[in-house]
Formats: structure tokens, sequence, C-alpha cells
């Protein structure tokens, strides 16, 4: 359980955050400049705010009014910043038992076995940092910080500098540390389909304050957020599960409560709940349900919300059961089906719109999920 | 050729006197050289400015100034001098041990000028990084600073013995040139410079400094290189 209150200037930028967040991955979304690293600097302590509160699992890390500022070497908070830091004299072993040394005992804690076998990385102890790849360091520096017994894992942008396969090749490690490791994750990003693929709950931030808070499927439900979330990968987000596979045409059907999605197959057992992604501007909106179309799914809904002017084109909020989709059509398009709230429709999703960067597994069959994504 | 370097004793003395005070000079002046380094570095106070030209004095006045303060404060009778010899039974004026002193205050601004560079080189992110892992100011400085200032070190200790090996008008304006006592290297050199039949005995001992002076740059040299390799972690 984290709860934070901050308010502190830093020269002409004004911070003012309240949220609170319990287990699993917390997402701070928002472009470059909203605060969200000095939000995390100030949880971890490198930061001391003009005011504030940051009280994890029922320790108060820092409260202005009561003069209370835990230093951050007390902390037992980890921090995995955008560039590793790993330290450049040690080797990967020295490195990852670095925290051990200041840890207190007590508690079970993770081995150096158990965590190098979590992220992969057994085989690099005996090197040094400068022989790693950007995704190993990236993993040595995770593993670093649960070697420190932490409380909560601060993750500062962590795949930011690294390229789309390095990325690809860390995200199911994270998905894994989030579901395992038993520890909640502070992460922070600005792109939103790491977002959606790993938060557990999202904090919306611009300008130094929080927009919305709450679940990422409802937050990313939402139209009056679209302007914060980036409007080209603006996308609703629905939790399915594996209901089967179809051998025949390599597809995986996927199950929610409005129906079945159908996708280029995945590797994962029935059962396995798999988040998607659709992006708006990937969803067809009709007003029967169509035959002679290429796009397999269909799910039935009404339109809930129409978003504000966007020149030609409109976006819509058409509720389906259990949820939201986005849709982006044209206004030529909402006028000519008369597309409004309550109409009944169906939504169109194309199944190759449906990508591996756009989905998120959890819990369940971890492992083999997680290896299958990453090939 | 043989006999040319056939030292006599005097000359030894002069040797192993001049190698003992650079050695003291470097040990002694180490742990406060690193922390006027951390200081000029990190510190930020007003008088860092007025700190910073203080400690740079000895290279710019002439020695022989170093050496006349010198003998105003650390002498019998100086401020620093009398206290020592009363209070600890310290003399430094017209002994070895004042020409350390004097070779560490003429090599100081070098030492806290070389380990200055390599403490303002150091990534503080890093600091930071172990600080979050539960590493206390004083752990991380052990533990991830001094390791990383290494080099600066090893280069600000050569210079200091370096210069300490060479050092002459502070010395023997502080301590004199007595045979055996204070006559270091080039004091020795400078004596033999003044008697006839003097210019032998001159160019060994010249000779030797060149050869020890060299030795001293080729081992720096050579572990600045491989604690370099260390750190960049191959």
């Amino acid at each position: 359980m984290l709860e934070v209150e901050i308010q502190h200037r830093l020269g002409r930028f004004a911070l003012d955050v309240g949220f609170a967040s319990g287990a699993g991955l917390t997402a701070l979304f928002g472009r470059s400049g909203a605060g969200k690293t000095s939000v995390v600097n100030i949880i971890a302590g490198l930061i001391r705010p003009e005011r504030g509160r940051v009280v994890v699992d029922g320790n108060v890390l820092l409260d202005t009014a009561r003069g209370i500022f835990v230093p951050m070497h007390r902390r037992r908070i980890g921090y995995i910043f955008q560039e590793g830091r790993l330290f450049p004299h040690l080797t990967v072993r020295q490195n990852l038992l670095y925290g051990r040394w200041f840890s207190r005992r007590g508690g079970r804690q993770a081995t150096i076995g158990e965590v190098g076998a979590l992220l992969g990385i057994e085989h690099l102890l005996d090197r040094r940092p400068g022989a790693l790849s950007g995704g190993e360091k990236q993993r040595v520096a995770i593993g670093r910080a649960l070697l420190a017994n932490p409380r909560l894992l601060l993750m500062d942008e962590p795949l930011a500098a690294l390229d789309t396969p390095r990325k690809d090749e860390i995200l199911p490690y994270i998905e894994k540390l989030r579901d395992e490791a038993g520890i909640p994750i502070v992460y922070v990003s600005h792109a939103i389909a790491e977002v959606t693929r790993l938060a557990t709950t999202m904090v919306l931030m611009s300008e130094g304050k929080v927009d919305a808070v709450g679940p990422v499927t409802e937050l990313m439900g939402r139209l009056d957020l679209y302007p914060r979330t980036g409007r080209f990968e603006a996308g609703a987000v629905i939790e399915t599960r594996v209901a089967g596979h179809d051998s025949v045409y390599g597809l995986t059907h996927l199950s929610c409560a409005a129906g079945e999605i159908r996708v280029p197959r995945l590797d994962l057992p029935e059962g396995a709940a798999v988040r998607v992604r659709i992006r708006a501007r990937d969803v067809i909106v009709a007003t029967t349900l169509p035959t002679g179309l290429s796009a397999l799914n269909a799910l039935p809904g009404h339109v809930a919300e129409i978003g504000g002017d966007l020149g030609p084109v409109r976006d819509l909020r058409i509720a389906i059961a259990g949820g939201s989709v986005l849709a982006r059509v044209t206004y030529r398009s909402l006028s000519e089906l008369d597309l409004t709230p309550g109409r009944a429709v169906f939504v169109i999703i194309k199944s190759v719109a449906v990508d591996r960067h756009s989905l998120g597994i959890r819990g369940g069959q971890r492992d083999e999920a997680a290896e299958t994504l990453d090939t | 050729m043989g006999e040319f370097f056939d030292l006599s004793p005097d000359e030894i003395s002069a040797v192993r006197l001049s190698l003992r005070v650079a050695f003291w000079a470097m040990t002694c002046s180490l742990p406060l050289g690193v922390l006027t380094a951390l200081v000029l570095a990190r510190g930020r106070f007003w008088g860092r400015p007025l700190l910073d030209a203080i400690v740079h004095l000895p290279l710019v006045m002439p020695p022989v100034v170093t050496g006349y303060l010198l003998l105003l404060l650390f002498g019998r009778h100086g401020t620093f001098g009398a206290f020592l010899a009363d209070q600890l039974g310290v003399v430094l004026a017209f002994r070895w041990t004042g020409a350390a002193l004097a070779c560490a205050v003429m090599g100081f601004p070098l030492m806290v000028r070389a380990i200055r560079l390599s403490i303002e080189a150091v990534d503080r992110r890093l600091e930071d990084a172990a600080g979050t892992l539960g590493a206390g100011p004083a752990w991380v400085f052990l533990t991830v600073t001094l390791p990383l200032i290494l080099p600066g070190i090893i280069a600000g200790m050569i210079l200091t013995f370096a210069r300490s090996l060479g050092e002459f008008g502070a010395t023997i304006t502080f301590v004199s040139n007595i045979p055996g006592e204070t006559r270091t290297l080039p004091s020795a050199i400078y004596t033999l410079t003044q008697v006839p039949g003097g210019d032998a005995g001159a160019l060994r001992l010249t000779a030797l400094s060149i050869a020890v002076s060299l030795a001293a740059l080729i081992v720096a040299e050579f572990l600045a290189r491989r604690v370099g390799k260390r750190l960049a972690g191959a």
C-alpha cells in the first residue's frame, strides 16, 4: 500500500500530486515534463519536497507536517533508473550483492540464485557492466534492487533507453516480477503500450498534477482523457481469457464478457488471462452485423458517448458487456449512420490489428507465456 | 664507468633521505588532500574561492617565501612550532620531518588538483543508486566514490612524490642543509656545485635524480592504466 501527497516547487514548475495505490504495478503515465520522475525521486528520498507525505505499507517515510524525513538509505525502496546505473568497478555478482551488505537481516530474502533465474542473468555473474548489452544491464539493475530486499520498487522509464527488441526482452520479466515477487511497483512511463500492458493501476499526470487515478481498463476507456494519453495511440483495454485455439487457421480465441475475439495464435494455455488493447483507429462501427467482411471480430454494444470536435473525425465510446471500446470514425459516418448515444451497434475489430505489442499477460502460466512472447 | 656510479656515503644518505622525505610528504598529505579536494569539488559555502586560492598559493609563491612562512609558523618559536615542541615534543625546524612538511605543502596543490578533477568526473547518479540500495553517505563514499576516484588519487600521490624529490627552495629555507638530516638530493647537488671538485658528484646525483623521477612517472602511468582498465569495466 502506497500513499503519496506532494506539494513542491522546482523553479517555475509546481508539483501538486496525491494518489494511493495497492499491490501490483502502478503506472505513472504522462508526457515528458509532467513531473513523473520528480514524484518517484521524492518517494525514493532523493528530493525533499516542501510539503508532503509518503507512506509505504504503514511506514511513514516522509511527513513534512511532523518533521519526518527518512533518508534514502533507510527507506528500503528499490529504484531502477533509466540508465541502469550499475557500478562500473564491480562485477555483476558484486553489483547484485551490493544492497545485501546493508539490508537488515530477518524475514525471507531472495537469493542471488533465485533472482538470477527470475531475470535470466545467471550466466553474466562474473562479467563487468561494461561488457553487458543494454537489456542485460537493465535486468541486472532490476536484480540488484530486488536483492536489497525492498518493500517497494520504483522504475523510472526502465525501457526508454532500449530499442524495441530489447524492450520485448525485458517486458516479460517485469510482468513476472509484478505477478511473482509480491513487491508493489511504481512504474514511470510515457509509452502507452507499456502502461496498458503492465499496469494494474494507472495514475495519469500532466503539468505536475494528477488528472485521474484508476484501473487501466477504466481510464483507457474514457473519452475525456484522450488528450492526455495521446491521440494516435488512444484505445481501450479489455481483459480477456484464452478460450481455445483454432489449429486449422492458426488463431487463438479470447473470450471476454461481450463475446469472443479471434487473434493470431498465442501459445498460451486455455484460461490464461490476456489484456488486449484495441486502438480506436483499428475499430469499425456497424449498425447491423455485417456479412462479406474479412474482419473476424464483432462485439455487440451501444454508443455511450461521443467525443468533442476533432475536425473531420469523432471519437466514440461504445459500451460493451463488461467494459468499453473506443472507436474513431469520420464525422460523415457519424451523421450518415445516425450514431447517437444509446444506438445499438457492432464493434468490428480486425484480428491482425491485435499484435503482441498490444497484449499483456497476467498470472497463471507465466513462464510459457513469457517465453512465447519473447520469441 | 663503474666508478662513476660508486656513490659516496654522503650521496647515498642524500638519496635515502630524499626518498624518505618524499614518501612521508606524500603519505601524510593524502588524507587532508582527499578531504580538501572533496570540499572544493562538492562544498557549497561562501569561503570556497578563498580556500581554493590558499591551497594553490604554494604553486605561485616563490618557494623561499613558503619556506620562510613555515619557519615563522613552525620554527621553535613559531605559533605552531612552539606548541608542537612544548605539548607534543615534536620539533620540525631543521629536522627531516620539517623537510617532509615543506615538501607536503609544496606538493599539496598538485595533489588536491588531481583528486578534485577526478571527484568532479564522478557520476553522482551512481552515488544516488548506492543510496537507494541502503548505503549511508560514509559507505557510499568508501564503496563507490573512492574506488572511482582511485586513478586521480594515484596521480595526485605520484605528483606529490615527484614534486617532493625536486623540492629545494622551501626546504632549504625552512630546515637548512644539514648533512644526514635535511640534505636531500637537490640540496646535495647544490652543495656539490658550490665546492671545487664537486662536479662529478653533482653529475652523478643529477643522473640519479632523473632516473628516480622517470621511474616514479612510469610506475604512476602503469598504475593509472591498470585502475582505468578496471573502471572501464572490460
